[in-house]
């Protein structure tokens, strides 16, 4: 069976959720390998990785992969495809990821399929685009196949395999260090969990009415162990930071269950949630047309109803 | 200073979009054609640097006939120029093609600037400024939400996931801008009249020196099998709050067992 490289996704030496699952879907594709591009790959990190079925983790560690936007990444990645006869690749789909992706697709001369929900053992890849109204099944033709594949689109399970250590060269063109990465700018951060890897998601709107309304939605969000998500009216408006903005030019997030309480359902919005599993809806006006999306809706004030449900799920819950 | 914009037309936002049983691309003929929203703030940014420095601002498209509408829409919000890459044998081209058409049509024009939305609305890829950058062999600084330039060099903010990070490069660079860096103009009466003058040149994959069997359906890298309307989702349930919402809800998320 042909290696199936997956491309590790790490923060401060951590692998993230999304990596699991892409390991997870690599398992019944071929021989999973993972990638770690930068630095920190740490002997936890790897056995994170074998536990969930990675045979090998090539690693490049160098801080060009860091300091450098993107293309050093695509650089020694691209390498690797071609040095190890790799049967795919498969890369988050994350804005990052995308861009990885797509470079080297040029840079091997092959075909490229973003944003798959699932990947067939003959490597037809699953799509839903359009907000979510059409389901399209495609295929690589050309070269190896690069996809990147939605967070949350696969459940991720463990199975140990040996992980490993390949070290890789790292060097890379100067062409490939263009771009310097010269700052990082942290926004505060709570403790919930990431907006594009939760489970659940909690999210307001402008029914919300101000950045003093988000409390309801947090507190419903804390009782969920949830993420909270915005729509753009209400970043727009300042009352919730922009990196929580869901839809079309925000997050695409594919929850197990989304809660949109005050939110309309503008088709920008449904962009980025309308594969979420299950859809539960707080709005007063009946026309909304969120509730066209609905699992479950309630006509209300959310102002009554959220409050009345956290404090029941707390009761329940206790 | 000289800017590029890359502007696409995508079937407007609202439309139902479809793809065609024939070749299983998307039906551009049946929703009306609009610039892209998202290429809409590029624009703007480039006439926001071009007015700040002085320069000129051209609007490069590739797309059928039509796509001319939104190169004039670009020209009446104040852009000085437009190149139009149409060729019969671009339909159907993925962006592996569309970025070679248009590194082609950009390259040995002496741009300082290569200017992008993060998105096209239709194909959702974000991909192609990328994609343009690795084939120019350009720095790439993308997904910025912010854009300062100098004589010599660009900075910008990239928007992250916990934030954004400063990248820097020098000149000639691809840039791609998030929406929330500006506000969009609309064209005013004048520009839409000024528009009707501008110049625009049209380019065929002959005069970019492309084969035509590089680009189009036929030699697109991935190809689409299948596609299908989604099922219908079963309608929900929706109640009306009778002072017992949350509780009905809690009833409900408790059966799907979330709590
Ligand atoms: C280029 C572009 C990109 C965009 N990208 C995004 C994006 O990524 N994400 C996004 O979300 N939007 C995006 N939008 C904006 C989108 O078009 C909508 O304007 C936005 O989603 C509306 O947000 P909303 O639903 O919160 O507000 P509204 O449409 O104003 O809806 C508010 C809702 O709250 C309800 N409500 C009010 N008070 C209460 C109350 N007390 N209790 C219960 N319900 C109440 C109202 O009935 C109404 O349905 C984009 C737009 C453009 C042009
Ligand atoms: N046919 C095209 N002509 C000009 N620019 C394009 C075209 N397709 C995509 N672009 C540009 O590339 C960006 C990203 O598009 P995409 O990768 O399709 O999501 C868009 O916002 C446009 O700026």
């Amino acid at each position: 069976m042909s290696e199936i490289l997956v491309l590790v996704e790490h923060a401060d030496g951590a692998v993230k959720k999304v990596t699991l699952e892409l390991l997870t879907l690599a398992r019944s594709l071929g021989t999973p390998a993972a990638v770690w591009l930068g630095s920190g790959a740490s002997a936890d990190a790897l056995a994170t990785l074998g536990e969930y079925g990675a045979e090998k983790v090539y690693v490049a560690d160098s801080a060009d992969l860091d300091d450098y936007l993107v293309a050093p990444k695509a650089e020694v990645l691209a390498r690797v495809v071609a040095d190890s006869g790799a049967g795919a690749v498969l890369i988050p789909s994350t804005a990052e990821g995308k861009e990885v992706a797509g470079r080297v697709a040029i840079k091997t001369g092959s075909g490229i399929i973003t944003d798959a929900v699932g990947v067939a053992p003959d490597l037809t890849a699953t799509q839903s685009v359009f907000g979510g109204s059409t389901v399209v099944k495609s295929k690589v033709a050309t070269g190896t196949p690069i996809i990147t594949v939605r967070t949350n689109s696969i459940a991720p399970e463990a199975s140990a395999a040996a992980a490993t250590r390949v070290d890789v060269s790292a060097d890379v063109s100067d062409v490939a260090k263009s771009a310097r990465v010269t700052g990082r700018t942290v926004a505060q951060k709570g403790g919930r969990p990431e907006l594009s890897e939760a489970a659940i998601v909690v999210s307001g709107g402008r029914g919300v009415g101000g950045a003093d309304g988000f409390g309801v939605v947090e507190a419903l969000a804390d009782t969920l162990g949830a993420a909270v998500g915005a729509s753009r009216a209400a970043t727009d408006a300042g009352w919730y930071p922009h990196q929580f903005q869901v839809g079309q030019t925000g997050k695409t997030v594919s929850p197990q269950l989304y809660i949109a309480n005050g939110i309309s359902g503008a088709i920008q919005h449904r962009a980025g949630m309308q594969t979420s599993k299950t859809i539960v809806v707080v709005n007063k006006d009946p026309e909304a047309p969120i509730f066209e999306l609905a699992d479950f809706g309630v006509v209300g004030d959310l102002f009554a109803v959220v409050p009345q449900l956290t404090d029941e799920i707390s009761k329940r819950k206790a | 200073m000289k800017i590029a914009v890359c502007v696409k037309q995508v079937p407007d936002t609202w439309a139902e979009k479809k793809l065609q049983a024939s070749d299983s691309t998307l039906d551009r003929e049946s929703a009306e054609g609009v610039l892209n929203e998202l290429d809409e703030y590029a624009v703007e940014e480039c006439l926001r640097i071009a007015e700040a420095s002085g320069g000129e601002v051209v609007v490069v498209s590739m797309g059928p006939e039509r796509a001319g509408e939104t190169i004039r829409k670009a020209l009446s919000m104040g852009a000085d120029a437009g190149i139009h890459v149409v060729d019969d044998a671009l339909h159907g081209s993925d962006a592996i093609a569309t970025s070679a058409a248009l590194a082609k049509a950009l390259e040995g024009r002496g741009f300082d600037l290569i200017v992008f939305g993060s998105e096209s609305t239709d194909a959702r890829m974000s991909v192609v400024p990328a994609m343009v950058a690795e084939r120019l062999g350009l720095p790439q600084v993308t997904f910025a939400q912010k854009v300062e330039v100098d004589g010599s060099s660009v900075r910008i903010e990239r928007q992250m996931d916990y934030g954004y990070d400063t990248v820097e490069a020098s000149l000639p660079a691809v840039v791609s801008v998030v929406e929330k860096i500006n506000e969009p103009r609309y064209p005013s009466f004048k520009g839409i009249m000024a528009a009707k003058k501008k110049p625009v040149e049209t380019l065929s994959i002959a005069d970019l020196g492309l084969e035509p069997s590089a680009v189009g359906l036929g030699a697109a890298w991935s190809v689409v099998d299948e596609f299908a309307a989604r099922p219908p989702k079963a309608a929900g349930t929706v109640v009306t709050d009778d002072g017992q919402g949350g509780v009905r809800i809690a009833d409900y998320l408790s059966e799907q067992k979330f709590i």
